[in-house]
């Protein structure tokens, strides 16, 4: 309901809009769009002139031009409009975020008894504030003390709090965002207007959006495209007049008709639809929750053909699982699987539920209270790298291999040759695994395994087919890591992972010409983050990431960066697209105007006027015609872009050349055509 | 007609199997390899260089390399000016001609630096031996030998990385003389000696003809030399004012087939010297097809043209359209030098292109007015020809979800404005200096024809004028000080302004890092790129002059 309301606004809004960019200020902007703007204004001029006898045409029929060319300009105002709708309304949402709050300011970080109220608008970098449940943080800041949960739906649009503390990489808070839970003591990063939501709200609303360089060039492709027509235009007045002469009969052709082939000419469909194009793009990345620094960085991403890819939650679950019970001999799996579901009982870890799992689904083995069993659950440690049980005397443990070995040897027992097998098949194989002992007695492996998400393999593939390599990253040993990469169907690796070797891998296929994509968020993480060309920081990293970064991932996806390629590639697509489309337009136009406009000097030449058009008059308003209503009818394509499959270059070419290219130069033969009827039928000749 | 189709396919075979050999050879020589000739002319070579005061190895930015093609082109400009409006008091003027107008100079030598070859004079009566062979022959050589040096600066943009140098236009212009266009002179102009035509220093001399005993004088002079490089060069600048129509220019069949098969040599291998020169041959032979398909179409639809569409005669059957044609070459010989030469910026003829069918007429006007771009001019139509694949490269490279590239270089804002710039100064100046024209009152006094026949003839003049190719469609008098003013001013426009942008664009193309390739690159050398850039190049062709076409040919076709 609330939806339907705000779309009905934005249309309004939009109509609005569209009246308002008639200023010449804004006009000045498109170039292609400015000769449709000077061609209204002209013809409007001729229009009013015809009244003191000046007239080239029949008053009524420049009339009739002038208001087409208007509504072409006008709708190329509302494709931009509409585009920035969505942003303006999104925009709107979270300056009523931004508003200005009371802020405590300490004297010293270490005393959160003294402080002075300040407004929010009036921090500076490096003031210190204390915040606590139920305020509003009043800036971007880095916490130095504390940790809070922060409802920080104001920016993501997710409603469930996150966890802020010192320290680690969950440190950066954002102005804006409020404390549901404790307090935190946060040491300010950003100033007024310069703030994370400043520059998202500028963001969304294309304030400051630049002109992409592409943008620029094919802009560039416009422009010539025009000069290249208002010189052929423009030169049809002599041409047409001496021809004239020279047949002794006619004459030139009118002001009114040149401009109207002008305009018809003129890339005017990509030239209205352009920056709508590049809003929508930056729009769909918005949507996907994403922010993008610049559009600069959709267009790379458009471009890269090297993921970095971290394999925990992008590639795997996050969460290991047990798949297997391997006992050592003598051992049966089902003593093993026992001991294993008791030393789990009490642990919270997805890794510890999954053994019990597994051992019900295996042996039927049911849950049992530890407390009547009269057992202690002894938790793991990054010291002893191993959790387990004690009852009634029996001590079982599990744990990493080798710190289950030097557990059991240190106290006389023995290790066996078979248990070193069974764990080194499970690290080839790309599992991690847990040794089991009981009173001292080794009695298997459990093999963890890494479940690699449904999917992905075929994911990837559909990547190389577009000629993008998959890289993985993990902090797996080799072997770990060359089993889940063949597993998930990734084209190379990284094991052992460190932010030194993130970053000298990213520059080894920079220099061998690849454009590279990752996404981070750890402080560690920012120098790799400012090398590669498409950076994706996590909205939950620190601001050091954040700041490396050139697009922010407001839900701090994995996923997200395959989302970021399909957007960045679909908007040069549709770009491209229409651009084809609307240059393959001009060859109907010429046929439907060209015949017909020389037609009073040589009426042998309407054996050109194939599409058997009723008169100069129709041929020329069908056309003028089609090229304002095909900009109204492109909107929708130009916000939603053109379809996107995952193939490579070549049939993506194939199948936009024939939608787009031949779709371009038949399409206006047919409602050029259909227009013509309407108009004859309609009785105007 | 089958004799005609013979002669056809057996150039066609004979062009690409000359062209693949020396293609390979220039590449070598530009990319300075050593070639069997080097050992001769090395020494001579780096004579010149100490000459000149540059050395081998010293490279040049765009703007240095600009600036020496600027100043290289302007002293030959002013030298070969000064030289036409003096020759009367210089020597090897055995006729005693006069120094001749400065309009007339002045066009002429914008017309012979440019490459152009527009010829607003008769050669026998107008110029003396010393500006032929010292003005004219030289500059066919250097101007010819400028476009390949700018053509491997260009290439070598493509294939450099991070590099702030395109190379050393002297040393590029003196290896494409010395190794290139002399010794290939050489071979033609012997050839041509061989069947009779004239290479003398000797008066013109005075005969009795056997009609009535009247006295009439036979023009001569060192012509084949001459000849050689017109035809080589894409220069096109008769000796002789009837040029290649005229017998001791053209003297025999066989004449006739190494001239038109000189035109496209050079311009045909250079494709295969893109190819080696960026180290992957499909990329030449992308281009070299879509050249080739436009100019086998053209020859088959002019051949066509000339045999069908000529007037019929009360019935009497006639081989074709034969006005204006020379019998010895007739409508085939005539058809395939009529594309070659408009094919290439050549503008040499052995026919009267006036007198061609309206079709027929729109045919090499139309091939002008692609922008000189298939084969084209020696360099310059290769360098254009890359211009609109880098327009293709961007369209098409958008659709495929990319930033565009080429050869790996990214298509950026400041490539593309040299790319329009290239692509944009031909139209324009075609459509500006023949609208300036239709609107002197004085201009249909200038015609022989009237209605739209006329148009075409002030069409194709600026068509040709503004595309350097210099043929002339006749009928369009040439020699007054509006055409030759306004001439020289469009073919000095239209010759630096692409050439400079295609130096600056290598400038900037070197400075780029090179793209890895992958399945998401687009490709450059299947056949939907060759039938997207054919696509690209009619539909900017097509759109630029269909409506100055419709009031021309087209309507010279349905009212005749």
């Amino acid at each position: 309901m609330e939806n339907k309301s705000t779309n009905r606004n934005i249309l309004f809004d939009s109509i609005r809009q569209s009246f308002a960019k008639l200023t010449p200020r804004v006009q000045v902007k498109n170039p292609v769009m400015l000769v449709v703007y000077i061609g209204a204004l002209f013809t409007t001029a001729l229009y009013f002139l015809s009244f003191a006898g000046i007239q080239d045409e029949n008053s009524g029929y420049i009339l009739a031009i002038a208001i087409i060319l208007w509504l072409t300009v006008l709708f190329a105002n509302f494709a931009e409009a509409i585009a920035e709708g969505r942003g303006r309304a999104q925009a709107a949402t979270l300056r009523r975020a931004r508003k200005d709050v009371k802020a405590r300011k300490l004297k010293s970080k270490d005393n959160v008894n003294e402080s002075t109220e300040v407004l929010s608008a009036d921090l500076k970098k490096g003031d210190v504030v204390y915040v606590k449940a139920g305020e509003q943080i009043p800036m971007d800041g880095e916490v130095i003390d504390g940790a809070a949960s922060v409802d920080e739906s104001a920016i993501t649009g997710e409603s469930a709090p996150v966890i802020r503390e010192s320290g680690g990489d969950r440190s950066a808070v954002t102005g804006g965002t409020t404390l549901v839970s404790d307090w935190l003591v946060i040491e300010v990063t950003a100033e007024a207007g310069t703030s994370f939501l400043d520059k998202m709200i500028a963001m969304v609303e294309g304030a400051s959006r630049k002109k992409t360089p592409n943008e620029i060039a094919l802009q560039i492709l416009l422009v010539t495209l025009t000069i290249i027509f208002l010189v052929v235009s423009a030169t049809l007045l002599p041409f047409s007049s001496f021809a004239a002469a020279q047949a002794k009969a006619g004459s030139a052709i009118s002001i009114t008709n040149v401009i109207a082939l002008l305009v018809c000419l003129a890339p005017t469909t990509i030239g209205a639809l352009l920056s709508a194009i590049g809003i929508a793009g930056m729009s769909r990345l918005n949507q996907a929750n994403v922010l993008a620094m610049s559009g600069r960085a959709i267009e790379a991403a458009g471009d890269v053909d090297v993921l970095l890819l971290d394999k925990t939650g992008t590639i795997t679950l996050g969460n290991r699982q047990a798949s297997e019970f391997l006992p050592v001999n003598g051992v049966t799996e089902r003593e093993l699987a026992d001991a294993a579901q008791l030393s789990s009982l009490a642990d919270e870890t997805a890794e510890g539920r999954s053994i019990v799992v597994l051992a019900k689904k295996k042996f039927g083995i049911r849950g049992r209270e530890l407390s009547r069993l009269n057992a202690t659950f002894v938790p793991f440690t990054a010291k002893t790298r191993m959790s387990g049980v004690d009852y009634q005397g029996t001590q079982i443990r599990k744990g990493a291999a080798d710190a289950v070995k030097t557990f059991v040897q240190e106290k006389g027992g023995t290790y066996p040759e078979e248990c070193e097998r069974l764990v080194k098949h499970v690290a080839v194989s790309g599992g991690t695994p847990l040794v089991v002992e009981k009173d001292n007695r080794v009695l298997g492996v459990i093999y963890l395994k890494d479940i690699v998400k449904n999917g992905v393999k075929e994911r990837f593939e559909d990547l190389r087919k577009m000629g993008i390599k998959t890289i993985m990253i993990t902090g797996d040993n080799p072997m770990t890591a060359a089993a889940i990469a063949a597993e998930a169907g990734v084209d190379d690796f990284l094991a052992e992972a460190k932010p030194e070797t993130k970053l000298s891998l990213i520059r080894d296929y920079q220099a061998k010409g690849h454009l590279v994509a990752m996404t981070g968020d750890g402080t560690n993480d920012a120098p790799a983050l400012a090398q590669a060309d498409v950076a994706v920081a996590m909205n939950s990293g620190t601001q050091a990431a954040k700041e490396a970064g050139n697009m922010v991932d407001l839900d701090s996806s994995p996923t997200k960066l395959i989302d970021i390629v399909r957007i960045g590639k679909q908007l040069l697509m549709t770009r491209g697209s229409l651009t084809t489309f609307s240059i393959a337009n001009d060859v109907a136009k010429y046929f439907a105007i060209i015949p017909v406009l020389f037609f009073s000097i040589y009426p042998q030449l309407s054996a050109l006027n194939f599409m058997r058009l009723t008169s100069a008059t129709t041929a020329i308003l069908s056309a003028i015609i089609f090229n304002a209503l095909i900009i109204v009818a492109l909107i929708p394509l130009a916000l939603k872009g053109v379809k996107y499959r995952e193939v490579p270059a070549g049939n993506l070419l194939d199948r936009n050349l024939l939608v787009y290219g031949l779709g371009g130069i038949v399409t206006p033969f047919v409602a050029i055509k259909l227009i013509d009827m309407l108009l004859t039928a309609f009785g105007i000749v | 007609m089958s004799y005609i189709v013979v002669q056809d396919l057996f150039y066609i075979v004979f062009l690409i199997a000359l062209s693949v050999p020396l293609g390979i050879y220039i590449d070598k020589v530009m990319t300075g390899q050593k070639v069997f000739l080097s050992r001769a002319f090395a020494p001579l070579e780096n004579g010149i260089y100490k000459i000149m005061g540059t050395r081998s190895d010293e490279e040049m930015g765009a703007k240095k390399y600009t600036l020496s093609v600027l100043l290289f082109s302007g002293i030959g400009f002013v030298f070969l000016f000064l030289l036409l409006l003096l020759q009367g008091v210089l020597p090897f003027n055995p006729e005693g001609i006069k120094g001749i107008s400065w309009h007339l100079a002045f066009n002429t030598a914008a017309s012979f630096v440019t490459n152009t070859n527009w010829q607003a004079y008769s050669g026998e009566s107008a110029l003396s031996y010393l500006s032929q062979f010292l003005g004219l022959t030289v500059q066919n050589f250097v101007s010819a030998a400028t476009g390949i040096a700018v053509l491997f600066a260009l290439i070598r943009g493509f294939v450099l990385k991070r590099q702030s140098t395109i190379g050393n236009f002297w040393v590029d212009l003196t290896r494409a003389t010395l190794y290139i266009l002399i010794p290939l002179s050489f071979v033609i102009a012997v050839l041509l000696v061989s069947q009779g035509v004239v290479q003398t220093f000797s008066p013109y001399r005075a005969v009795t003809t056997l009609e009535s005993g009247a006295a009439q004088t036979l023009p001569l002079g060192p012509a084949a030399s001459q000849i050689a490089i017109k035809q080589l060069g894409t220069n096109g600048g008769g000796f002789f004012g009837m040029n290649s129509a005229f017998p001791f220019e053209n003297a025999t069949p066989f004449s006739n087939f190494i001239e038109v098969l000189s035109i496209l040599l050079i311009p045909a291998a250079l494709c295969v010297s893109f190819g080696k020169a960026v180290k992957d041959g499909r990329q030449g032979r992308s281009i070299y097809l879509v050249m080739m398909i436009f100019f086998a179409v053209s020859l088959v639809a002019i051949t066509a043209c000339e045999l069908f569409t000529g007037p019929g005669f009360n019935g009497v059957a006639a081989s074709g359209n034969m006005e204006g044609k020379e019998i010895i070459h007739g409508v085939g010989g005539s058809s395939l030098w009529t594309v070659v030469t408009t094919a290439a910026s050549n503008g040499s003829v052995n026919t009267m292109h006036d007198s061609l069918t309206p079709l027929g007429g729109m045919l090499p006007m139309f091939l002008m007015q692609l922008g000189e771009i298939v084969f084209g001019g020696v360099g310059s139509g290769l360098y254009g020809m890359l211009a609109f694949v880098l327009m293709t490269v961007f369209i098409a490279g958008l659709m495929v979800g990319r930033t565009p590239e080429y050869l790996g270089k990214k298509v950026e804002p400041f490539d593309m404005k040299m790319v329009c710039l290239i692509i944009l100064a031909p139209p324009l100046l075609s459509l500006l200096g023949t609208a300036a024209t239709v609107l002197i009152p004085a201009a249909s006094a200038w015609l022989t024809n009237s209605g739209a026949h006329g148009f075409s003839e002030i069409l194709y003049a600026f068509s040709s004028l503004a595309n350097n190719n210099g043929s002339a469609f006749m009928g369009f008098n040439a020699n007054t000080v509006y055409t030759n003013v306004l001439g020289g001013i469009i073919m000095l426009l239209v010759r630096f302004i692409p050439m400079a942008a295609a130096i600056y664009l290598a400038g900037n193309m070197a400075k780029k890092k090179t793209v890895a390739v992958s399945a998401g690159t687009l490709s450059t050398t299947n056949g939907v790129f060759v039938g997207l850039l054919i696509g690209i190049i009619l539909i900017i062709g097509a759109l630029s002059f269909f409506p100055a076409l419709a009031l021309g040919p087209i309507a010279d076709y349905f009212t005749s």
